[in-house]
């Protein structure tokens, strides 16, 4: 049952990602992927939530009956969203801002109660932080990308106001990517993040394919030419 | 001699996919030439620019799907939602705006759900939604001013004009249309004033009428050859002079009658794209509601909504309602007393 650190890590980066496989926390994912910024805002609260909110439940595991575990995981869950909104608040009060209603609804981000109840109160505290971490990571990823390419599509530019979370350091990162883009608005509507989410899942699951279809020829090649013993290495 | 073993019926019947998209592309012609007449060149350049990016498009991801090539663009299905798009798109249109639309009508909203037969918005439809979302400056403004008006651009001035952008003083050639008009200017003006407006002409709209009649002939022989049935055409049609007579009374309010009817893309709607076999409720019972769905449509947003012309919503609309339609609209089988509707309650 228990998993390795390194499954843990592929789990949440690429396997069981929870915005392309377990299609979780849609919501933030298509309301608040504008820009890279907005993503990589959201995705680094809810990277922290997740992490804090992991090692908590991991920590109680044992003390909270069953029957109220929910309950328990929720209130563990929206005090670490208070913390967090708070901490951006305090330091990226422009884009806490721009995010709105999104931070306190990291709450209901249903991959972070989902963890909570699948992994973190059935293990311990060192793999319930990495799995919260690594899986806050790849959400975060996830983000990222569609953030980058509904705003290069949308308006022609990347890493805009970049400043609201980096300091004055970052005002001059901004790309243009195309000189004079008249700006195509649907993909910065919710409708674009729908269909730039279904052609990312789509690029997973064609990778996905290849990597099968990849790893069965090596088996098949194994098994006709070499006809030694392996004495190393795993055989799976 | 060949002996062939064929299994009853032996008569074919002659609709087939090909020969009634055929069909469709002919019965579109007295309305296209009334376009092009009232408004220039630009209508045949994007007509023209769609059906070629279109059959690329449609040729590239065939052979992406690895799908006979050849036998599914003879079945010019691409053609004609081209020409659809192409149709409802404004004359000066820029050449990325058409490209952008045909190629997500093409790509994403046919080919991608599975090729003709399996996608469930009506492809022109959908390419010509995004475009008015995305960009409504193109897409509202630019419609020309009718050529009994202004002098139009000649076909060379069009043509750079679409695909470089130069050459022509757009603010010149262009006026906002009937519907948009009426809309707009019924709080400041009275009935009287609004008609002795140009772009009202000397009937209902200026070009318009012609071109709604012109769609309205094709629509006609469409219904003459089988392609198509009444009921659609027929039951949207009377819900908007309903909905037009019963709430928009009083032309002092609201738009009357003959410019709902006679104006915008009303029968290009009602016969070529609310009649699409694919995305359209198919009994009959269902398709009289889903006409009447997209006559009511058409009406409230044209009425109370943002934009100048509802039709491209309202069938996308009714698009989502077409299998509900039919299931709950299941003709009675033969040998059956009753029809079977509705979902079956489990026991």
């Amino acid at each position: 049952m228990a998993k390795s650190y390194l499954e843990i890590t592929q789990d949440g980066l690429w396997k069981n990602n929870p915005a392309l496989v377990q299609l979780l926390g849609l919501c933030p994912l298509l309301a608040v992927t504008g820009t890279v910024v907005n993503a990589l805002g959201l995705g680094m609260a809810t990277m922290l939530v997740l992490t804090g909110s992991n090692i908590a439940v991991s920590l109680i595991r044992n003390f909270v009956p069953e029957s109220v575990r929910l309950p328990a995981f929720v209130m563990i869950i929206a005090s670490f969203v208070t913390c967090a909104e708070l901490l951006m608040q305090a330091y990226t009060y422009e884009l806490y801002e721009i995010l709105g209603i999104f931070i306190p609804l990291i709450v209901t981000n249903c991959a972070i109660l989902g963890r909570a109840d699948a992994f973190a109160s059935k293990n311990p505290i060192l793999p319930s932080a990495l799995d919260g971490f690594m899986m806050g990571l790849g959400f975060t990823l996830v983000l990222i990308l569609l953030g980058g390419i509904r705003e290069l599509i949308g308006q022609g530019t990347l890493f805009t106001g970049m400043d609201l979370l980096f300091g004055e350091t970052a005002k001059n990162w901004q790309l243009n990517v195309i000189q004079d883009y008249p700006n195509f608005l649907f993909a910065v509507l919710p409708p674009g993040a729908f269909v730039g989410m279904g052609f990312i899942i789509a690029l997973k699951n064609i990778i996905d394919n290849r990597m099968k279809r990849s790893a069965e020829m090596k088996k098949d090649k194994v098994a006709a030419g070499s006809k030694r013993v392996r004495v190393t290495g795993s055989i799976s | 001699m060949a002996l062939l073993q064929i299994t009853s019926p032996h008569l074919r019947g002659t609709n087939r996919t090909a020969s009634v998209m055929q069909w469709v592309l002919l019965a579109t012609l007295p309305g296209f030439v009334a376009l092009i007449w009232f408004f220039g060149w630009g209508v045949l350049i994007n007509v023209a620019w769609a059906v070629l990016l279109a059959i690329g498009a449609e040729a590239t991801v065939l052979r992406l799907r690895k799908r006979p090539v050849m036998f599914y663009l003879s079945d010019y299905s691409a053609l004609v939602t081209a020409v659809l798009l192409g149709l409802a798109l404004p004359p000066f249109t820029p050449w990325w705006v058409t490209a952008v639309g045909v190629l997500f009508a093409i790509v994403i909203s046919k080919q991608l759900y599975g090729g003709l037969g399996s996608n469930p918005f009506n492809p022109a439809m959908v390419g010509y939604a995004l475009l008015l979302v995305s960009f409504p400056v193109e897409m509202t403004t630019h419609w020309a001013t009718p050529s009994t008006l202004a002098v139009q651009p000649d076909f060379l001035q069009t043509l750079t004009y679409i695909f470089t952008g130069g050459g022509v003083n757009i603010d010149g050639v262009t006026m906002a249309t009937p519907l948009d008009t009426y809309k707009h200017q019924v709080d400041i003006l009275t009935r009287e004033e609004l008609t002795q407006l140009p772009v009202f002409g000397q009937h209902v709209a200026l070009g318009w009428e012609w071109v709604n009649l012109g769609f309205l002939a094709g629509g006609l022989a469409l219904l003459w050859r089988k392609i198509i049935t009444w009921h659609i055409p027929v039951s949207m049609l009377l819900s908007l002079t309903a909905c037009s007579l019963i709430i928009g009374w009083d032309p002092d309010q609201y738009t009357p009658v003959s410019i709902h009817l006679l104006s915008g893309a009303t029968m290009l709607g009602a016969f070529f794209i609310a009649t699409d076999p694919v995305t359209a409720a198919t009994s009959r019972l269902g398709k009289l509601y889903y006409g009447a769905g997209i006559g009511i449509l058409v009406y409230i947003i044209r009425t109370w909504g943002g934009y100048p012309d509802a039709v491209a919503f309202a069938v996308l609309l009714m698009n989502f309602a077409a299998p509900f339609l039919d299931h709950y609209t299941k003709p009675r089988t033969y040998g059956h007393r009753k029809a079977h509707r509705g979902i079956k309650k489990a026991d």
